[in-house]
């Protein structure tokens, strides 16, 4: 057995350890913070499969934000959970469903799927050439499949409308509440003087090198997020009203400045979402700067939630 | 040479895990949650610093070495204020 083997059967022996930790959590709290270390394995695990994009994300999105939200919602309902547990039919109904689909999937692909896996990627390289792109990842986001990208970024956009929408209406359009409301511990004022600036500058590199190497708007993006929910935290900043125009155009400018793009395609490269010849990378990198502060703006209000005061006047 | 250099990776990346599994008995042994972060702290900063120390020699580019300074760096940072901080959450407790 070699050293690498033995390093990848210990990885899926903890991931799926955590996986069950994560289930067996009697509390929700507990629960979350399992699922962080399970999305943190994860992403180790898709280093491991030689896909360092997919392992950012997982990091940025499945462990981070997600983590937050979980965290989030977790201190919202923990005072109010009830002790007793669902009905044991439910249980065993739930856990049946959820057998049914992982060996519905396992079968799909260790059984059903022809050796070798049918595979786009040779076609995929050969014309990386003509996009004026390094990496073949963002090459799939952004021009073979750039229409499923735009529709995932108005998926995004929607989620906050959802979230947006769960304010009462006395408060709707006001201000999210972003931790306790007690003042800030001088230490996480320190933390959001120091890091945001770095932060910053790591996210701006991940969007950039996103062309050419693994990273890109939606690993940049949540980079961004957290550090503008830092300096929230920290009250440095005020959480602005969720009617604040400029929040509003933050959040839809990306998606926007994407679909513009995606229009002017029609005129100048005879389809929709086509890049006139030459300009590809330009254009890509111009709507992934759009979508990277977009991404920032919408993850950051997803976390901070639905509005709890009253516009300020 | 080259052999020189792999055994500084070696010792250093060897002395960095034993520091992290130390880091993680304690973690797992120590009585309340100031010494669990003593012990935590010791595992971020010298078991990190040594598992980098010892890859540095096995980089190719100035750049990468910067960057696997810096991934260190910003590590001790964060870890030494949210470690102020979860010490400062108990004690109020």
């Amino acid at each position: 057995m070699t050293s690498a083997l033995a390093f990848d059967l210990a990885l899926a022996a903890l991931v799926l350890a955590i996986a069950t930790l994560t289930i067996a959590a009697r509390e929700a709290m507990s629960a979350v913070i399992s699922f962080i270390a399970y999305g943190l394995l994860l992403s180790l695990a898709w280093v491991r499969l030689r896909a360092p994009d997919v392992a950012l994300t997982e990091a940025a999105i499945g462990a981070g934000v997600t983590g937050l939200l979980l965290l989030g919602a977790a201190a919202t309902i923990g005072h109010r959970q009830a002790g007793a547990a669902p009905p044991l039919a439910l249980m065993l109904a739930a856990g049946l469903a959820c057998a049914l689909v992982a060996s519905g999937l396992a079968a799909t692909t260790l059984v059903l799927l022809p050796e070798p896996a049918p595979t786009l990627a040779p076609p995929a390289m050969a014309s990386l050439a003509t996009t004026g792109l390094g990496n073949p990842v963002t090459a799939v986001l952004f021009v073979y499949r750039a229409l499923d990208t735009l529709l995932e970024k108005v998926v995004l956009v929607l989620a906050l409308l959802g979230v947006w929408s769960l304010a009462p209406d006395r408060v709707w359009g006001g201000v999210a509440r972003l931790g306790p409301d007690a003042p800030p511990r001088a230490m996480l004022v320190f933390l959001a003087q120091l890091l945001p600036p770095v932060g910053m500058l790591i996210a701006i590199y991940m969007f950039w090198t996103g062309a050419d190497h693994p990273g890109g708007a939606f690993q940049g993006g949540a980079i961004l997020a957290a550090m503008w929910l830092i300096v929230l935290t920290a009250r440095l900043a005020d959480m602005p009203a969720t009617s604040h125009p400029g929040l509003r155009l933050l959040v839809l400018a990306g998606p926007m400045l994407f679909a513009a793009i995606g229009f002017a395609g029609w005129a100048l490269a005879d389809a929709f979402l086509a890049y006139p010849e030459g300009y590809a990378k330009p254009l890509i990198i111009l709507a992934e700067a759009g979508l990277t502060l977009s991404i920032a703006a919408t993850l950051a209000c997803l976390v901070a939630g639905p509005a709890t005061r009253t516009p300020p006047p | 040479m080259s052999t020189a250099i792999a055994l500084v990776t070696v010792v250093a990346v060897s002395a960095g895990a034993i520091f992290f599994l130390a880091g993680t008995i304690g973690l797992i042994r120590f009585p309340d949650a100031p010494c669990r972060l003593h012990a935590l702290t010791k595992a971020d900063n010298l078991g990190l610093g040594l598992i980098v120390l010892g890859l540095l020699p096995q980089v190719g580019t100035l750049a990468e070495a910067l960057k696997l300074v810096c991934i260190w760096l910003l590590v001790m940072f964060s870890g030494a204020i949210v470690t102020q901080l979860i010490a400062a959450t108990s004690r109020h407790k």
